[in-house]
């Protein structure tokens, strides 16, 4: 082995049709995906959705049944992860425990023969401010400590690709959001290409640039967490990120202006620009802070779509908010936030109320209705944890 | 698993509990205390004591009375130099060729074989099989296997890969052989256990820090699985290098492969000559205690797991 040299920049990632089959089930059907190179990206999803099986095909860990990955334009698919440019802070850290933290920071550098690993390392640690405790054990430090000290093991390398897999997960939430904007400084300071896999929804919201929402093996959307938030596509992607109130009924009238659609007697407008189809059955939907309650019906306007008479069946206030859960028959039941501005809330549990909210607010969504609209529980991810069972990996 | 015995990690520490001088843990230890004062401790002074005896004046062979004779174990060490150093280089050669065949045995049933749970209790089974047989009547069968009329011997003479008039049986080879054959299973089960638990997430990430899979073995696993490597040596070395069944003339050794078991077995049994077979003992049991505390201290197990 030859003297390396570290990557100058990020480079792009790009996954071609790429398909991974276990024996007896499917964990990633046909995706197509592009990185640019320095971007912030999340792959976000349910447990047992394909995400990390998406990563660790990155990392070489495994080889994908058909398709290829190109890392900065190079065709990496048949090497081996210890030949890729591409490092990894798992999930689990996996900190050697037989090493010191500063030989642990240390190791990939004397891997690739690097000039002065150790003033590297402490370099590196001092970024994570850690170099104090360079001499103890990973397992002398605290869970966040060790998260640190795996970001820092790997971002030492300069790799063109740094994937991450859930390395916040067994953080408590309040370093876990320290840690979120630790991480987005340092990836903003060192310009690589991050590949960050999370289930955590606020947390890919809060880091990516762009959000890529997988679901049982396929990607169901992607974009800027902004755009993915106020207009998703589907029912699976309305409920993954954040909350939503989701309708179905037939398109009563279409003009430039808006769809209307029949919700059980209410007539709701969904902004023509808004919604992905215009025809037949479709299924809209508004989040949750957008709606307004009101104890009286409201007078009408054609800005506003108003449901009700609907009665209180909950009322949890959390701080911040309230949430409340109307229900309005035939329409089912609707998620509020209403923002605590006043001391005490208005509305009381059982109250009759009105619910309103923007016309500029619905969206509409792709799915064909006969899919069950609301997120429902994922059967695949039982299949696939039997399987890690069974590979004892 | 009864195998979790050979394991070598410490109990989880009591100090808490000796501290409270209850008189009930000093009754449960009694019984302990007692066999061991009783059955080690004082035949341990009874061996020192008697390494130190003359032989009695006007006495019969066989009869010693005490005395502090220190020659005896410059006596015993001029006349038996070569067997002290032969125990040693056989029982230190043993050792490696045990670990060198067992490491890779329990590597595939611990590692590999984790996707297959009844291939690896099957394959754990055959390593501790041998066992179902006393070990004297392996060491017996393998001394027919050697012998210079068996099909193994003449085979090998007629392909020219022996001289005519080789022996196998009293070699060091034989003897090596048998001492790696016996020690075998105490090598892998200690292996096992360790590499049984070994996270293949840490080779995961070794691979993706750019270590090549050679690179891998040497930098993490080898030292995560250095207490099994530590814990099956010792149980191989120790009762290795005091054997006397596989070098004996009946079984595998010949007159030119006796190693310190045999010469004290022949010191105490035969010649009655007591006080040169304890100053042997207790010349092989602090040897023995030196090179493994020397070996323990420098692989450094207290730092591992």
């Amino acid at each position: 082995m030859t003297t390396d040299t570290f990557a100058e920049s990020g480079a792009d990632l790009e996954l071609v049709g790429i398909h991974k089959r276990f024996p007896g089930f499917t964990a990633i059907e046909e995706l197509n995906l592009t990185i640019p190179a320095g971007s912030f990206f999340a792959l976000l999803g349910p447990s047992g959705c394909g995400k990390t099986t998406t990563l660790r095909l990155v990392a070489g860990l495994e080889a994908p049944t058909a398709g290829r990955i190109l890392v900065g334009g190079t065709d990496v698919t048949n090497q081996k992860s210890f030949q890729r440019p591409v490092n990894t802070v798992f999930q689990s850290y996996a900190l050697f425990p037989h090493m010191t933290v500063l030989e642990n920071v240390a190791f990939g550098l004397r891997r690739r023969k690097m000039a002065d690993p150790l003033g590297k390392a402490h370099e590196v640690l001092r970024l994570v401010e850690l170099d104090h405790l360079a001499s103890r054990r990973p397992q002398q430090l605290s869970g966040g400590q060790q998260q640190r000290v795996a970001l820092a093991r790997a971002i030492v390398n300069r790799p063109a690709l740094l994937l991450l897999d859930e390395p916040l997960g067994a953080l408590d939430l309040k370093l876990r959001r320290q840690m979120q904007l630790e991480l987005k400084t340092i990836q903003e300071d060192v310009g690589l290409t991050f590949l960050h896999v999370t289930h955590d929804q606020e947390e890919a919201m809060t880091m990516a640039d762009t959000i890529a929402v997988m679901n049982k093996g396929r990607i169901e959307q992607m974009g800027a967490p902004q755009e993915l938030y106020e207009l998703p596509r589907t029912a699976f992607v309305a409920n993954f990120l954040g909350q939503s109130n989701l309708f179905t009924g037939p398109v009563v009238s279409t003009t430039s202006a808006g769809v209307a659609v029949d919700v059980a007697g209410h007539k709701i407008v969904v902004p023509a620009a808004r919604a992905h189809r215009t025809t037949g059955e479709i299924t809209i939907g508004v989040r949750p802070e957008k709606l307004t309650l009101h104890s009286a019906k409201p007078i009408h306007d054609a800005d506003v779509n108003v449901m009700g008479p609907g009665r209180v069946t909950d009322v949890s206030f959390s701080g911040v908010s309230t949430q409340y859960l109307v229900e309005v028959p035939g329409a089912g039941t609707l998620i509020v936030f209403a923002q605590n501005m006043t001391f005490g809330s208005d509305v009381k549990f059982g109250d009759e109320v009105w619910v309103s909210w923007g016309v500029g607010h619905g969206f509409g969504l792709d799915d064909d209705p006969a899919d069950a609209p609301r997120f429902e529980a994922d059967f695949d991810t039982r299949s696939i944890a039997a399987q890690r069972h069974l590979e004892g990996a | 698993m009864a195998f979790a015995a050979f394991s070598t990690t410490a109990a989880p520490s009591s100090s808490d509990s000796i501290k409270k001088k209850s008189p009930v843990a000093l009754l449960l230890l009694l019984p302990g205390i007692l066999y061991l004062v009783l059955f080690f401790l004082a035949p341990l002074v009874s061996l020192l004591l008697t390494s130190f005896k003359v032989p009695a004046e006007f006495g019969d062979i066989g009869e010693f009375s005490y005395a502090f004779r220190w020659e005896n174990y410059t006596d015993v060490i001029s006349a038996y130099w070569p067997h002290i150093l032969r125990s040693f280089g056989y029982a230190i050669t043993a050792t490696f060729f045990a670990l060198i065949i067992s490491y890779p045995l329990a590597y595939f049933i611990g590692v590999k074989a984790r996707r297959w749970p009844l291939l690896q209790s099957l394959a754990l089974v055959m390593v501790v099989a041998p066992f179902f047989i006393s070990f004297l009547l392996r060491t017996l069968a393998w001394k027919q296997i050697f012998s210079d009329e068996s099909f193994l011997v003449t085979s090998l003479k007629a392909m020219s890969l022996l001289a005519p008039d080789a022996h196998v049986t009293g070699t060091a080879f034989s003897v090596i052989f048998g001492l790696t054959y016996n020690f075998i299973p105490f090598m892998t089960l200690p292996l096992y256990t360790t590499l049984e638990r070994l996270d293949v997430r840490y080779l995961e990430a070794g691979s993706d820090l750019y270590a090549s899979p050679f690179h891998v073995f040497r930098k993490v696993t080898i030292p995560l699985s250095m207490p099994g490597i530590v814990a099956g040596t010792l149980l191989t070395f120790i009762p290795a290098a005091g054997d006397y069944i596989n070098a004996s003339r009946e079984f595998l050794g010949g007159t030119g492969t006796q190693m310190m078991g045999n010469v004290i077995e022949a010191n105490f049994l035969v010649l009655q000559n007591f006080p040169a077979g304890a100053a042997l003992s207790i010349i092989l049991m602090s040897a023995i205690l030196v090179m493994v505390s020397f070996y323990v201290k420098k692989s450094g197990t207290e730092d591992l797991l």
